[in-house]
């Protein structure tokens, strides 16, 4: 009787004192959460989350502080991505956030611009070109479409375009599996 | 609309499976011939209940019924199962093992293609776990026996009549076996004695040497036809083979030689028929030879040593078991990637 | 002769060829179009810039596209007449997007430009390169790589084999059998241009042993001529396709992601062999290709079309059948369905099929994978299609990139064997295509957090360079109030530890606060030279920033 007992509580000391210090010595060292969630976001440095750009919301979340449904740009994809790395429960995209739009780029009427430079100061990402009393222009392929230049336009000169395919980044969409339900 | 290629061969899912019922038709003639028409019945039992099941489930998933009932795929299994039960078992048997291997083995892991067991063998494994005496009466054939008539093996069939004496007893492996256990106290029995007077056949036992040669011309039909690989009918027979002559020469006096492994109970039919199912099996040409060799190892070691009257059938569930871990590990070379880097040095040395 | 036949590929299949009917006639030259639509971006790599404008007028052979750095080649007004538009128009792709165009209306002359004098065998090796590239050559086997790119003379990695590839193993296509017929002296003569600028010894000539015509033709040809050997390949598709080629060949497995290069190996399509001759022997860019015409047409026959005529004025000439459904271009097993028939042919066609149901039946519906391996069977790359497919289909792009989704050629054989009609390709170019965009948007991300980060350090770094210099400044006026004698030492104890701010007191505090706005004129005027403009001095620390002013 107690020699089993014996047995069994040596066998458990014995494996948790290895499995401790397996933990210890082969410890991943990966990246830290912060990054990984970092890593997910969009990186539009747009702020609908509420912070002031992707990464201080990547340490909200990291820190518990913030939902991870916030950030409209990611979308449903990176809601479920972050839910899956963080054990979460996914939740849809929290409407007071804003709603996921199609990916486009910010546009500046150059006949109207009247060279502020209130938009190059508002673009988190320095993707307009132009100096004080000079046109400016947005370089498409930096912008990240967050928005954050068409309000402070005095001459609402900013718009946003979608960005269309081109043959180039057109997909192959997943082919269609038929899925059909008896009669 | 789908993308190229727009040329298609035409060998498709269904014929496949049409092609495995007839490569199995020598074999279940040759089966009738011998041991009376009850095998017939169960091939109609288990196939109706078969396509009542897969109909049934279909329906209930919500899942076109045309598409998966032509594929052929149910009398396939239906087939295998019927052949591996003993001919004149009772109806109700043939149809539970046959409803087990479509709704359980099959459709609840997701249908053809996902099934991880062999539903025909994963069914064989629950009948003889749970009626072990029903599935030992096998009828005898030969001098001396009776082989029951059509209107006989009916009423054993459908009438509930069990009375059997006389017509059925031990296969030759469940004979061998029993034999070489002996009697308590009594000298160890020699294989030669006990394989003289079991009523064993040339091989492996009178009519059931014929049925194996049966299954193996329609095996090779399959083989030839490309059906199947040959990597697994090969594989298997020859580590049965193998590890049959290694016990056979440690100790002839108590094991039986290779060639009656090789040819006795289910040996053919699992070789050409039960482990090359694609589904359950491995997919890749070294993982083929592992898991054959596996099923025949196990086969082996199951029957000398186990329980059960045929080790096919468990031989074959466990190395289902390991086939994700067997086609993990077996992945061939890609193209390119085999020679490394030897490059252009290689090349100058070789020309 | 055949010496190495024996080399081989794994996999295969062994279709029927439909290529008869398209080999009984030579090769016509079509009609010129009225109008004739020449997308800018024909090769691999960077669009060419147009070089005309709406209204100008072009000779046949000018130069319309340049090449968009190296890796890029340039495009050619295939007739002469007047540039009617630049515009975006429906281009031969699977997708049916839109891509830049020259549209040019002929004016009927077909004038060819005043011939540029250019000796190759006398011009250095880059600038013979350069022609080339200019000339507008590109793979006509249907990759369309620009052909300059292959060949490095003086390259650490020296080509010893030379490969022209007239396997052609698709059905339906035999404009490559057709050009070895009727041409395949150019086709040699390019070969041994692209021998001496390859710097390789030998030459094969791969051909499926289903052109009897045309090995006779090339044997012929190259009969007179030093290291040319024809080796006849058993029919297998694919073949044509350069690694198997070169694997048939030689032996050598070129892995995905290396250039067959480094393998002393390089491979040219017959047509492009053709295309160099003349180029670099009559001063003739690329304007023109054989094309096969297949299918449900009356005269199913080989054409040697201008780049840039409309495919619909191709299929008429050669008689379109009432009842075809689409038109598919290039091979059966690896073409495409055209988006529509205005759209013109280019370099990479080299085959269209009127398709109608009755000459390729419609595949049936997709029935579950058995796992049955026929696909892994027939693969040429070695790889387990049935893996991949389960991983595309899942999404689970890593274990398919694993498992060696890039490696595939897209050859279409596993679809081809599949018994249960799956679409394998398709979930390949889905699971290729996803990757692709993840990465491009991995990359996009990436720039805008080291962006956004870069910004976030120097609004940081202005921020305290301003608070240096008011402290500075505060210092330089608290050293000005200090150097002021204690005429009235009745204000201020110690005015170098409290703010210096307008103190109290009255005549103290006055002669400090002049003090100070003189030290900050001294103080500006010394920082000028140094940080004159915040912006700029950020400006010059940020990657590949255009130099914009922030403040």
């Amino acid at each position: 009787m107690l020699l089993p007992l014996l047995i069994m509580t040596g066998l458990a000391i014995v494996l948790g004192a290895v499995m401790g210090y397996v933990s210890v010595r082969f410890r991943a060292d990966s990246d830290p959460l912060v990054d990984k969630v970092d890593a997910i976001l969009p990186q539009t440095q747009c702020g609908q989350c509420g912070y002031p750009g992707c990464r201080p919301y990547a340490e909200a979340i990291a820190n518990q502080e913030a939902e991870i449904n916030q950030c409209p740009p990611g979308g449903d994809e990176g809601i479920r991505k972050l839910a899956e790395l963080l054990g979460r429960e996914y939740k849809p995209l929290d409407a007071a956030h804003g709603a996921e739009k199609p990916k486009s780029v910010a546009v500046i009427d150059e006949a109207t611009c009247i060279g502020c430079t209130l938009c190059i100061q508002a673009c988190p990402v320095d993707a307009i070109v132009g100096a004080a009393k000079q046109m400016h222009t947005v370089v498409a392929t930096l912008c990240t479409g967050c928005e954050l230049c068409v309000p402070p336009c005095p001459v609402d000169c900013i718009r946003m375009e979608l960005v269309r395919d081109t043959v180039d980044t057109w997909k192959w969409r997943r082919p269609i599996i038929p899925i059909k339900a008896v009669a | 609309m789908s993308g190229a290629p727009y040329l298609h061969r035409a060998r498709s899912v269904p014929v496949i499976m049409l092609w495995v019922l007839a490569a199995l038709l020598p074999g279940i003639v040759v089966h009738a011939g011998f041991f009376g028409p009850g095998i017939l019945m169960q091939l109609v039992v288990s196939s109706l209940a078969a396509l009542v099941a897969e109909s049934a489930v279909l329906a209930l998933r919500g899942q076109r019924l045309a598409p998966a009932l032509s594929d052929g795929s149910a009398l396939v299994t239906a087939f295998l199962l019927a052949l591996c039960l003993p001919p004149l078992s009772p109806w109700w048997l043939t149809a539970l093992g046959s409803v087990f291997a479509i709704v359980v083995a099959k459709h609840l892991y997701g249908g053809l293609g996902q099934n991880p067991f062999n539903p025909a063998m994963a069914a064989y494994a629950m009948l003889i776990v749970a009626f072990p005496a029903l599935m030992s009466q096998w009828p005898l054939a030969g001098e001396g026996h009776q082989v029951a008539g059509f209107g006989e093996s009916w009423r054993l069939v459908f009438g509930g009549e069990r009375a059997l004496d006389g017509i059925t007893g031990a296969t030759p492996l469940d004979a061998l076996r029993t034999g070489m256990r002996g009697l308590p106290g009594a000298a160890p029995p020699q294989i030669s004695t006990v394989m003289a007077g079991s009523g064993l056949g040339v091989i492996a036992g009178v009519g059931w040497e014929w049925v194996a040669a049966a299954y193996a011309l329609g095996g090779l039909l399959l083989v030839a036809l490309r059906v199947i690989s040959w990597h697994v009918p090969t594989t298997f027979l020859v580590v049965l083979a193998l590890i049959s002559a290694l016990f056979w020469m440690v100790d002839p006096a108590s094991h039986a030689p290779p060639w009656f492994h090789v040819v006795a109970g289910g040996s053919m039919l699992g070789a050409f028929f039960v482990a090359t199912d694609p589904v359950s099996g491995a997919s890749t040409p070294r993982g083929k030879c592992l898991f054959a060799a596996g099923i025949a190892v196990l086969t082996y070691l199951i029957r000398v040593f186990g329980a059960f009257p045929d080790g096919i059938a468990f031989a074959t569930l466990i190395m289902n078991l390991c086939v994700p871990i067997i086609d993990r590990t077996t992945q061939p070379p890609i193209f390119g990637h085999k020679q490394g880097p030897a490059r252009r040095g290689l090349r100058q040395g070789d020309r | 002769m055949n010496r190495r036949r024996g080399f081989g590929f794994h996999g295969g299949i062994e279709p029927n060829s439909y290529k008869s009917e398209t080999t009984r006639l030579p090769i016509r030259v079509a009609p010129i179009s009225e109008e004739l639509v020449v997308p800018l971006h024909q090769n691999i790599g960077g669009t060419p810039r147009p070089l005309v404008r709406v209204g100008e007028y072009v000779f046949k052979g000018q130069r319309i596209g340049a090449a968009d750095g190296n890796i890029s080649a340039a495009v050619h007004a295939p007739t002469s007449g007047h540039v009617t538009a630049l515009e975006l128009r429906q281009v031969p792709h699977a997708s049916g997007l839109a891509d830049p165009v020259v549209v040019i209306r002929a004016d009927g002359e077909d004038a060819w430009m005043a011939p540029e004098p250019f000796d190759w065998r006398a011009a250095p090796p880059d600038a013979v390169r350069d022609y080339l590239r200019d000339a507008g050559v590109v793979g006509l086997g249907g990759a369309v790589f620009p052909s300059h790119l292959k060949m490095r003379p003086g390259d650490a990695d020296a080509i010893d084999t030379l490969i022209l590839n007239g396997a052609e193993c698709e059905p339906f296509i035999t404009c490559d059998d057709l050009l070895m017929r009727e041409r395949a002296a150019t086709i040699l003569r390019g070969a041994s241009i692209l021998a001496r600028l390859t710097g390789a010894r030998e030459t094969l000539v791969g051909i499926e042993d289903n052109k009897p015509e045309a090995i006779a033709a090339m044997r012929q040809a190259g009969a007179g001529m030093a290291g040319v050997e024809v080796v006849v390949l058993p029919t297998r598709y694919p073949t044509g396709g350069a690694k198997q080629l070169i694997r048939a060949l030689t032996g050598i497995e070129v892995p995905h992601g290396a250039r067959s290069t480094e393998f002393g190996v390089q491979c040219f399509n017959v047509g492009t062999a053709h295309a160099v001759a003349d180029a670099l022997e009559r001063g003739r860019p690329l304007i023109s290709r054989i094309v096969t015409v297949a299918g449900a047409v009356r005269t199913p026959r080989n054409y040697e079309v201008l780049i840039g005529t409309p495919v619909r004025e191709l299929l008429a000439d050669a008689g379109m059948m009432a009842g075809v459904e689409r038109v598919l271009m290039g091979g059966p097993m690896m073409g495409f369905a055209l988006p529509g028939y205005a759209v013109p042919v280019v370099k990479a066609t080299n085959c269209l099929i009127a398709w109608t149901p009755g000459l390729l039946p419609e595949q049936p519906e997709e029935r579950p994978c058995i796992r049955c391996g026929a696909c892994a069977e027939v693969c040429p790359a070695d790889l387990q299609p049935l893996e991949l497919y389960w991983y595309a289909r899942g999404n689970q792009f890593g274990k398919a990139q694993e498992y060696g989704v890039f490696d595939c050629i897209e050859c279409g054989c596993c679809a081809y064997v599949c018994p249960s009609n799956i679409r394998l390709v398709d979930y390949y170019r889905y699971a290729k295509s996803e990757i692709w965009a993840s990465e491009r948007d991995k990359a996009r991300a990436d720039a805008a957090r080291a962006r956004f980060d870069a910004r976030n350090a120097r609004i940081e770094r202005e921020k305290s360079e301003r608070a240096a210099r008011v402290a500075a400044k505060t210092a330089a006026s608290r050293a000005a109030v200090s150097a002021i004698p204690d005429a009235s030492a009745d204000g201020v104890s110690e005015p170098s530890v409290s703010n210096a701010g307008p103190a109290s007191g009255s005549e103290a505090a006055k002669h400090a606060l002049i003090a100070q706005a003189l030290a900050r004129v001294r103080a500006r005027q010394a920082g000028q030279d140094v940080a004159d403009d915040p912006g700029g001095a950020a400006g010059a620390h940020q990657p590949g920033d255009t130099g914009h002013t922030t403040s």
